[in-house]
């Protein structure tokens, strides 16, 4: 034994150890978060329990399982449950009960004691709603102007009520279309009309000008009043339409309720669902998750305008960083007097890249935003003060500020590209009689070109995923108008974003329903984590083939 | 090179020569050397603007940071005659846009004037009783506007200055107004009808409210009316309802009384330097708590409470300033105590005016002299000979950033005041401070709070504390994995698992920490705090197991043994340590029912540590997980690096591999080490997202595993938002920030030129 430890060999086994440990880690998290991110779109069945209190009362409940759970009887009885004495360990189970306007507990823990066995019954239909989250119950009736046309006995019950559906569907897409389209126009345009008018209080043109200018506007908001008032009716008579339809449902505990198809999202009954079904639903679910918008304060529905922010806002980043990153990583290596000076820089200028990324955010507040954009709001955009415009957070500064942060990175890593280019190949052209700039843009340059690459990619992915500068300088919980839109100049770089990684900050910490909330931040988290291994994967194929290039080159 | 080489003619075709004719090869030339320096100053403007950018960040941070370090600084205006020459002052006010003074005087008079010019706009005079004079005058807060003059009958009149604003043709027009909030008919105070000599008032908001009047006869009794008012709805009328009490004789001469807002304390200043402090929450019952020597032997020429009523300022013959409160004792028992002391005068101090919303105040002396202190940061921040002569009365505007004061020969000098930041001071943001009502000094983080009399507390300790302590546990979790995995990976293992290991631990380091903080917050506290025994018997019993494991694989038959080749214990130690996990797992509640009661947490509590769900030990094991990568991918660099024929020698000389590592590898690569554990300790400090949402953020200064912490980043993160900009709080964090990026960019700086130096020294061997 002491020979065995005196060898050494136990100690290596302990480093293996940790290493083991470190892939545990990684491969655990990274697969914690695809189990759950995926299986939140598996339509899960709904049981029905009926539960018998150690009183001797019984309640059914009606829900999907979320997890269960072991615990020790001591912490059950201190939570209020009645335990037998004789009982050490108790399973409990935590039931999605939905019906938040019926009961108000979304989440119950339901100790295993005194269920009944779990039922499945297929008549069970899950309604998803736009406004309090899902209702789980047994149809009844559905009705039309309030006479039932259909009863679940009917074979046509299915088809009519999906049509039903679909229509309220529709028509809701028509709403959403003529508030955001044709009345956010009406609203861009008479706020722009304000804007001119307050110009002319500012900036008093001739006497003549003047009238005429405010003739025009007050012809142009009369006529922006007249269409509203066209599309006010027109909306108004969609939405009587959308009242058309009910569906009579009955709750676990016996309770009629009517629900307007108006506010449906969806009906499903996954207990009827066969596994073809439900793989269906599960994709539909998917796409629309990465293709809507949030509902039930972002704890329901899509990211679609957090996807979309950051992309947007990263590709803004990019615009900025690659040509001064690359600039200066040229300037370092290639122009630059290669004495203690420049040392000194480039050390500082990789330090930066340790800095923590919170004082980055902190600099673009007070500079970006507060200084910048105060200065550019007093002579650009004196019209709309009090308003600020870009003296507020927004997708610019916050653009700007993680093109800062991640300049170091692009710097570094095509300083590392150029270092690897043969010395010969530069001494190779300019012996040719190529001036430097020749040279550097027609050699060196195209062969750096994957190195900076390299550099641009590692920066997105950093960016993708920093979140703690962008709560500073212009990212929300909810931006009511995306970045990019039809209106000129299309490109809104003072609108405030939504970002993947904040949406997962405040979905899961800021949000009133943290258990409902959870299973979207698994989701949306599955969505980042996905786009930043691939951004790093390209990124470490790409410096390996990169390697290889050159290995052969230098030889 | 498509530039130098323009359309040649076809070989063969022509007779003249192929090159391009001298003057077209003179312009082609002059074009590139145009560009090449085009290009030169292109790049160069850019890498120097970089580089500016850069520094920018760190200039824009002092800028921002600069203003807290500065004093006060007092720009005398205009000098004029006070307008009543002929009284004398006894109080001088200024009112909130520095637009109007107020000169009340000992007839009875308030008169307002031109705070610029000396001219006076409006006078009232009190309602003096026929037959009567004025003797006594005492202000209340000066917030309030209150104040009271005490009569040669025995009575006294409450009286209220105020300002009415209109913006006749948007052009501010400030009118004042006198009013009697206890009506116009003075108040009998003394029964007796003797003058009152020394007067007091203040007005209680909160609770029943009412105002009490303390007041010192001419015969020396000490008497406490309490005056409630009920207004008649219909009428209008006032109806006053007042007691009278007479409290415990005052032992010596009283010179100045002071009533705190809550009404339940009274404090005289007697002529030797004395106070004695009266309990009056009871009228009836008041008595004499206690009698401090305030003055150090001195006597106490001024004295005012500072905004709040809580503390009291002091200023002696002497020039010694001190700041006073009641401290509350272990007996429960309260007792006026010394608090701070200022810098001295070195003349008698003469007047006091306290700041309406900070704890600071002007001081003038008998020397001509004019200070300007701040309590609790204990900072002097001016202290100037202003006039030649004595100066009598001193007051500042609401929003500090005006001053008045007065000379003995009734002189009014008017002066601009920069001072805002005089709470921040290397003390109040580094050492403890004492606060108004905590009965020791003590680290304090509450930057606001829901009411306006509160003071915001300033210290960076238990910021700076909670950074250290995150970083201490990630640290503590991260550099045994990192360092030991970055060994065995640079070493041991096989290149085949080597490529697929360093790929992926390097891909963590990638990973966005909201994501790690998100899992630490919602799935990993809630799973630690329901398996207690589990998390301590694995990372406890762990490596025990991998030892165990070790020792009976070497025991089993060569078959076996030899199926798996040097370089892959790693992958045999994965299913153990999941195997062990889950057992650890399974086996918990039973621990918890055999060994704590059932429920390890509770026990935790009964036996008097406080657990905190979000807390350390989460904190620790998440952004362990942030760090290691760090530390691990330049480690195993440093490792892998070592010159081959080092260890190849030391192996050769009939080392075993693990001696090799000791002897060989680790002193050549320990610098290497160490840099990477210091940019590990450098991404640790300056990790926000993952402490924001893996702690309760509670500002506390320990270092228990069990409870949460904030950190200097977090802290950020949560308040900059929030902040007014410009204001002490925002400098603040600024500074904050400043201290991050300081310290990250000193270790980080440390830890490269360790590299670099350890990149020579490899060269060399």
């Amino acid at each position: 034994m002491r020979q065995w430890f005196k060898s050494g060999t136990p100690w290596i086994w302990l480093n293996g150890g940790a290493v083991a440990m470190c892939m545990i880690m990684v491969i655990g998290l990274i697969g914690l978060i695809a189990v759950r991110g995926f299986s939140h779109f598996w339509p899960a069945d709904v049981a029905v329990v009926e539960i018998t209190s150690p009183g001797g009362e019984q309640t059914t409940i009606m829900g999907e399982l979320v997890r269960s759970q072991v615990i020790s009887a001591a912490v059950a009885r201190d939570s209020g449950e009645t335990v037998p004495d004789d009982i050490d360990l108790v399973t409990r189970h935590l039931f999605k009960l939905g019906n938040r306007d019926q009961t108000g507990r979304d989440f119950v823990w339901y100790l295993e004691l005194g269920m009944s066995p779990w039922q499945y019954p297929d008549d069970v239909f899950v309604i998803e709603r736009r406004e309090w989250g899902n209702f789980y119950g047994q149809p009844l009736a559905l009705l039309r102007e309030g006479n039932v046309v259909s009863t679940p006995g009917d074979a046509d019950f299915w088809p009519q009520l999906q049509d039903a559906v679909d229509r309220s569907l529709a028509l809701f897409r028509e709403i959403r279309r003529l508030e955001r389209g044709e009345i956010g126009r009406i609203n861009t345009g008479i706020e722009r009309l304000r804007l001119d008018e307050r110009n002319l209080e500012l900036n008093p043109p001739p006497a003549d000008v003047e009238a005429r200018e405010r003739a025009r506007i007050a012809e142009a908001t009369a006529r922006f009043e007249a269409d509203y008032a066209v599309l006010r009716e027109e909306l108004d008579a969609i939405y009587q339409s959308t009242r058309r339809d009910t569906l009579r449902m009955q709750t676990a505990d016996g309770t009629e309720v009517d629900i307007t198809l108006a506010t449906i999202v969806r009906v499903t009954a996954p207990n009827a669902m066969s596994v073809f079904d439900k793989l269906v639903q599960y994709v539909e679910r998917l796409w629309e998750f990465l293709t809507d918008e949030p509902r039930e304060a972002n704890t329901e529905g899509g990211i679609f305008p957090a996807i979309f922010g950051t992309v947007v806002m990263v590709m803004v980043m990019s615009i900025i960083v690659t040509p001064f990153g690359i600039l200066a990583a040229i300037y370092l290596r290639e122009y630059a007097r290669q004495g203690t000076m420049t040392r000194i820089i480039r050390i500082s200028v990789y330090n930066l890249a340790g800095v923590p990324s919170i004082v980055y955010g902190v600099f673009g507040l007070g500079f970006f935003v507060y200084f910048l954009g105060g200065n550019i709001d007093q002579l650009f955009y004196e019209a709309s003060l009090p308003a600020p415009t870009f003296g507020t957070p927004g997708l610019f500064w916050a653009s700007l500020t993680l093109a800062l942060l991640t300049l170091p990175i692009v710097i570094v890593s095509t300083e590392e590209g150029l270092a690897r280019i043969p010395s010969t190949i530069r001494q190779g052209s300019l012996a040719l009689g190529a001036t430097k700039s020749e040279t550097l843009w027609k050699v060196i340059v195209p062969l750096a070109t994957p190195a900076m690459m390299t550099g641009l990619i590692l920066a997105i992915a950093r960016a993708a995923g920093e979140v703690a500068p962008l709560m500073l300088v212009g990212v929300v919980k909810l931006a009511p108008t995306l970045p990019v839109d039809g209106t000129f100049p299309y490109i809104h770089l003072e609108r405030k974003i939504m970002h993947l990684g904040f949406h997962i900050y405040d979905v899961g910490f800021q949000s009133p329903n943290v258990e409902a909330a959870r299973p979207l931040v698994y989701a949306t988290a599955l969505v980042l984590v996905m786009l930043i291994v691939i951004l790093n994967l390209t990124a470490i194929s790409i410096r390996n083939h990169l390697r290889e290039r050159y290995r052969s080159a230098g030889d | 090179m498509t530039d130098t080489s323009p359309d040649l003619p076809a070989p063969g075709k022509s007779s003249k020569s192929l090159l391009p004719d001298h003057d077209r090869r003179q312009a082609l030339r002059r074009k590139r050397m145009r560009r090449d320096k085009m290009s030169r100053w292109g790049i160069t403007a850019a890498g120097y603007g970089v580089v500016l950018a850069l520094a920018t960040i760190f200039i824009y941070l002092f800028y921002e940071v600069a203003p807290i370090l500065r004093g006060a600084a007092v720009t005398p205006q205009d000098s004029y005659t006070i307008p009543d020459t002929g009284a004398q002052t006894v109080q001088l006010l200024l009112d909130r846009y520095e637009e109007l003074g107020i000169q009340y005087t000992d007839r009875g008079e308030a008169v307002f004037f031109n705070a610029n010019t000396g001219v006076e706009s409006q006078r009232f005079a009190m309602p003096v009783p026929a037959g009567a004079r004025v003797t006594s005058f005492g202000s209340a807060e000066t917030i309030s506007n209150t104040a009271a003059f005490g009569f040669s009958n025995g009575e006294a009149i409450v009286a209220r200055h105020d300002f009415q604003i209109t913006f006749p043709n948007d052009i501010r027009r400030i009118n004042p107004q006198m009013t009697y909030p206890l009506g116009e008919a003075p108040i009998v105070i003394d029964e007796q009808g003797s003058a009152l000599r020394l007067i007091a008032v203040e007005n209680m908001q909160r609770g029943a409210g009412g105002t009490a009047v303390a007041a010192v006869t001419e015969d020396g009794r000490l008497l406490l009316a309490n005056i409630t008012t009920r207004t008649n709805l219909l009428s209008g009328a006032v109806q006053v309802n007042r007691s009278v009490n007479t409290l415990p004789a005052v032992p010596g001469r009283a010179q100045k009384l002071l009533l705190d807002k809550s009404l339940d304390n009274l404090f005289v200043l007697d002529d030797r330097g004395q106070v004695h402090y009266y309990d009056i929450s009871t009228p009836a019952q008041a008595r004499l708590v206690q009698s401090v020597d305030v003055g150090g032997g001195s006597r106490v020429t001024a004295a005012e409470f500072l905004v709040g009523a809580v503390s009291i300022v002091f200023g002696t013959e002497q020039g010694e300033l001190s700041q006073w409160f009641l401290v509350r004792d272990a007996q429960n028992q309260y007792g006026l105590e010394e608090v701070r002391q200022f810098n001295s005068h070195g003349a008698a101090i003469t007047s006091i005016a306290p700041e309406y919303t900070r704890k600071g105040f002007v001081v003038v002396d008998a020397a001509g002299q004019l200070g300007i202190h701040y309590a609790t940061s204990a900072r002097t921040l001016f202290l100037e000979s202003v006039a030649e002569r004595p100066l009598q009365q001193v007051a500042i505007s609401q929003i500090n950033t005006g001053l008045l004061w007065l000379n003995d020969q009734g002189q009014v000098v008017s002066a601009d005041l920069w001072n805002e930041h005089p709470q921040l001071s290397w003390d109040a943001l580094w050492n403890k401070v004492w606060y108004e009502g905590r009965a020791d000094p003590e680290y304090i983080w509450q930057s606001s709070s829901g009411s306006d009399e509160f003071e915001s507390k300033f210290s960076l300790m238990p910021l700076t504390v909670g950074t250290l302590k995150a970083a201490f546990y990630a640290m503590l979790f991260a550099m045994p994995l990192a360092i030991a995995g970055a060994i065995y990976t640079a070493y041991f293992m096989t290149p085949k698992l080597r490529g697929v290991v360093k790929p992926s631990i390097e891909i963590m380091e990638a990973l966005p920490t909201v994501i790690l903080g998100f899992l630490a917050g919602l799935w990993l506290a809630p799973f630690v705090e329901d398996h207690l025994p589990a998390i301590f018997s694995f990372f406890v019993l762990m490596p025990l197991m991998m030892l165990l494991f070790a020792y009976v694989w070497g025991r089993l038959p060569g078959a076996i043994r030899n199926r798996v080749p040097d370089g892959w214990e790693a992958a045999l130690m994965v299913p153990l340590i999941l195997l062990f996990g889950t057992v650890c797992i399974q086996l918990s509640p039973w621990v918890e029912i055999w060994f704590f009661d059932g429920s390890m947490r509770q026990w935790f509590t009964d036996i008097g540590i406080t657990y905190d769900q979000r807390n350390a030990l989460i904190v620790g094991i998440a952004m362990g997980f942030a760090v290691i990568p760090t530390i691990f991918s330049i480690a195993e660099d440093a490792v892998f690096t070592v010159p081959r024929h080092l260890t190849q020698g030391s192996l050769a000389l009939g080392a075993t591999r693990w001696q090799t590592v000791m002897g060989v590898v680790l002193p050549t690569a320990s610098p290497g080490i160490f840099s990477a554990v210091m940019m590990g300790f450098g991404r640790a400090v300056g990790e926000t997202m993952i402490v924001l949402m893996a702690t309760g953020n509670s500002p506390v200064v320990n270092f228990n595993i069990f409870e949460g912490m904030r950190t200097l980043s977090a802290n950020i993160a949560v308040e900059l938002p929030e902040t007014a900009v410009g204001s002490s709080h925002f400098r603040v964090l600024f500074l904050a920030a400043l201290v991050l990026l300081a310290l990250t960019f000193v270790v980080n700086t440390i830890a490269e030129i360790i590299r670099q130096r350890l990149r020579q020294r490899y060269s060399n061997l």
